[in-house]
């Protein structure tokens, strides 16, 4: 599934990001791969922004960044 | 001996700076900015132990891949200048995340130090960090240091000194997972057999970066006759790791062997001593702040606080400040005797120097204000929540702050665009701020106003104003994204920094070195466009006119209200003959269909020096006396009685959009990156006020 189509409060693990490599490689350097585990912490009104918890750091990723990441729920 | 060279290199919030300035201490000898392409690196020198220190801040990046400006910036600077040490700073609470840059640095094969900062607020949260551990694993010096306590600071220095004299780093006993290490041996072993060296590279590094496709190293290797035995070792090397990471990108198989081996490290030298699933602070806190429901609203009030402090607050020392500048011109004015050197210097620059200075106390407010904003950690929930709406207008979530800072002055506004990193964003931030009515426009609107409408109206007409322009610059954005600044959004992906309580000395720097800047630059500028005016509105003399208003003036022999008249007339008279009144002339046809006579003309000109100058001017012109202001009974009825409803309308439509005053005009040239970019403002705003001015007028009248 897709990590935007999670809940608040779901936990995941990364299984594919289909992203150019530009914004792979910041996502990398923030420490979201595959194989990282992330839980959902908040999502803003609209939904239109998801702040995801990976490694104790917490980061903010757009909507249309969230579709690109394929994750599977544990 | 030589200086010792030291780069500095970070992820963002790792409190850097706050280490630079603790490590300098009040040694610092000489603080200077020299600007990038579009990010700064800062660069100062101080004296240890009798070593001279020279110390270059390198941007706070993620990653040194140099897939953004300000990363290829630091990758620039870390590949191809001379330095001696790089001193890597981490946050100790977030080691994880930031050994992934300081894996990529390794790979420099250069001097260096890990700082390990935050060591307090690690030292607070349970965590324990095996210093010892971490130093063979990673081969460098590692120190526990907080720029906060200034503990560790001498040691960081001390080792740097140890460093620095020694001729080689030792090697890192970074581990791979299994299957890379055994292709990594694989391939060592045969460059040993084969006794192939090239250049510093030991076997094993050499066998990494094959495997990781250094494009470098393949060039070189590609002329080398073991190149013939080498590729069938590779193919089936790479075989063997695309097997076991189920994949075929190397980039996505670096990626993750990168980050096992960040979490690989952190597990084996970080012992968390608290228990594990308690809710942190900075959750909790969360969990107000960004609640769906309540996020906006209480950021709303933030902001309204902010604002109100900035005003009401900024307003006491503003009004001691204009009284000052006043009673200075006076005793100035009154031991020069020469009366055009007087008028240069009182009416001109005091008056117009006066101006700016006056704007400090907002100004300074405004700025802690932000910083706080900032440097809580705030600043980016902001940007989360807002995202989404901004995103629609071809704007970036961090935008707002910039936006909202315009409505009191647009000169931070401009300065406050720094924090958005993506070029495009900024540029169009920087175009639409003007839209943001700032506070120096207000006299204009309540005159206007005041003078058209009744005064229960006057309020709503004002805020309909304000939402006016701020809805235009809405659209505005969206037209510029689509026609001016195409191509691709910056990506929204942003770290949340975890709440911290603010460093008063931090905040104390940024305010103070935001003040004297602008002090300085904007008091330099207006200074030159105080003469320029003041000789424009008072040359060329016209002597005839005066003896003879001086005459008519005697031969009133005391009847106040006709001296008073006679002299406003000189006065208007003055003004229409001197170079000002002729630019006014000149200029007419231009603002004639929006039904604007010369006098609103002039008006509009020298507002262009300060928006305020508007209303004074407009009172000399239409002569009811030099001291007027928004308030003034008899400036209103001479409104009423000499301008049109349908002019006056267009004139505030006019005033809202057009270009925005001479120090922020020159605040923008310097942060959109040249006075090309201001030629563009002006064509732009000036394009769009006459345009919609135009409209306004027409429907109106």
């Amino acid at each position: 599934m897709k990590l935007s189509e999670l809940k608040k409060g779901d936990r995941a693990i990364i299984k594919k990001i289909d992203t150019d490599e530009s914004l792979k490689s910041r996502l990398v350097s923030f420490g979201v791969a595959r194989g990282s585990e992330l839980s959902i912490e908040a999502y803003s009104v609209g939904n239109q922004t998801v702040e995801i918890l990976v490694d104790g750091t917490l980061i903010g990723l757009r909507r249309s960044e969230a579709v690109d990441i394929e994750v599977e729920k544990i | 001996m030589d200086a010792i060279k030291i780069v500095l290199a970070g992820q963002p919030n790792v409190g850097k700076s706050m280490l630079i300035n603790a490590m300098s201490g009040s040694n610092s000898l000489k603080v200077g900015n020299f600007s990038g392409v579009t990010v700064e690196k800062s660069e100062l020198c101080f004296e240890h132990h009798c070593h001279m220190f020279e110390m270059v801040d390198l941007p706070g990046t993620y990653s040194i891949r140099g897939f953004s400006q300000d990363e290829q910036v630091a990758h620039d600077y870390l590949l191809n200048e001379k330095y001696d040490v790089i001193i890597n700073v981490l946050d100790s609470t977030h080691l994880q995340r930031n050994l992934l840059l300081t894996l990529e640095l390794l790979k420099l094969n250069k001097k260096m130090v890990l700082a390990l900062n935050m060591a307090d607020e690690a030292k607070k949260e349970g965590l324990k960090i095996d210093v010892k551990q971490l130093e063979a694993i990673i081969g460098v010096p590692v120190i526990l240091v907080s720029a906060n306590t200034k503990e560790g600071v001498e040691e960081l220095l001390e080792r740097i000194h140890d460093i620095a004299d020694r001729e080689h780093r030792d090697n890192s006993n970074i581990i791979y997972s299994n299957p890379v290490e055994e292709e990594i041996l694989a391939l060592s072993n045969f460059f040993d057999e084969r006794d192939f060296k090239l250049r510093d590279l030991s076997s094993r590094e050499m066998a990494i970066r094959i495997l990781f496709e250094d494009k470098d190293l393949y060039r070189e290797l590609h002329e080398k006759p073991i190149m013939i035995e080498l590729q069938p070792r590779i193919v089936a090397s790479l075989e063997h790791i695309y097997t076991h990471h189920d994949s075929k990108n190397i980039t996505d198989i670096k990626a993750s062997e990168y980050i096992a081996i960040a979490r690989g490290i952190r597990m084996e030298t970080v012992k968390c001593e608290r228990a594990k699933g308690q809710k942190t602070l900075t959750k909790k806190i969360d969990d107000i702040l960004l609640n769906k429901v309540l996020g906006i609203p209480i950021f709303l009030f933030f902001m309204w606080a902010l604002f109100q402090l900035t005003f009401e607050l900024g307003a006491v020392p503003m009004d001691w400040i204009d009284a000052g500048f006043g009673a200075f011109g006076e005793i100035v004015g009154s031991i020069i005797p020469h009366e055009g050197t007087r008028s240069l210097i009182v009416d001109g620059i005091i008056a117009g120097v006066g101006a700016v200075v006056m704007f400090l106390p907002n100004i300074i407010i405004l700025y802690i204000g932000l910083a706080l904003l900032e440097t809580t950690g705030y600043m980016s929930r902001v940007a989360f929540m807002l995202d989404g709406f901004f995103h629609k207008f071809g704007l970036h979530g961090k935008s707002f702050i910039p936006l909202v800072t315009g409505f009191g002055c647009t000169v931070p506004a401009y300065m406050s665009t720094r924090t958005l990193k993506s070029e495009k964003d900024r540029l169009i931030t920087l175009f639409i701020l003007g839209f943001m009515s700032c506070g120096a426009k207000l006299p204009v609107y309540v005159l206007f106003a005041g003078a058209f409408f009744g005064p229960e109206e006057a309020g709503n007409i004002l805020f309909i104003i304000y939402i006016a322009g701020a809805m235009l610059g809405l659209v505005m954005a969206k037209i510029l994204r689509i026609f001016v600044f195409k191509g691709e959004d910056e990506p929204f992906v942003m770290e949340m920094p975890k709440y911290r309580m603010p460093s008063l000395a931090l905040i104390w720097h940024t305010v103070y070195s935001k003040a004297m800047g602008y002090l300085k630059k904007a008091g330099t500028f207006i200074l030159a466009a105080s003469i320029l005016i003041w000789f424009a509105s008072a040359y060329p003399k016209q002597p005839l006119l005066g003896a003879e208003y001086e005459t008519k003036i005697e031969q009133a022999s005391g009847d106040e209200v006709k001296i008073s008249t006679l002299q406003n007339e000189l006065k208007l008279k003055e003004l229409e003959a001197s170079y000002l009144g002729q630019l006014g002339k000149v200029s007419e046809p231009f603002f004639a269909p929006l039904g604007f006579d010369w006098k609103m003309a002039v008006a509009l000109e020298t507002g262009l020096a300060a928006k305020e100058v508007v209303v004074s001017t407009l009172g000399v012109l239409y002569a009811v006396g030099d001291d007027v202001d928004e308030g003034s009974a008899s400036l209103i009825r001479e409104l009423k009685a000499n301008v049109s409803f349908a002019s006056a309308m267009a004139f505030i439509v006019f005033v809202m959009i057009y270009l925005p005053c001479l120090a922020a005009s020159m605040v923008f040239a310097k942060e959109a990156g040249g006075y090309r970019y201001l030629f563009y403002l002006f064509i732009f705003t000036t394009t769009v006020a006459w345009v919609l001015s135009f409209i306004t007028y027409r429907i109106l009248v």
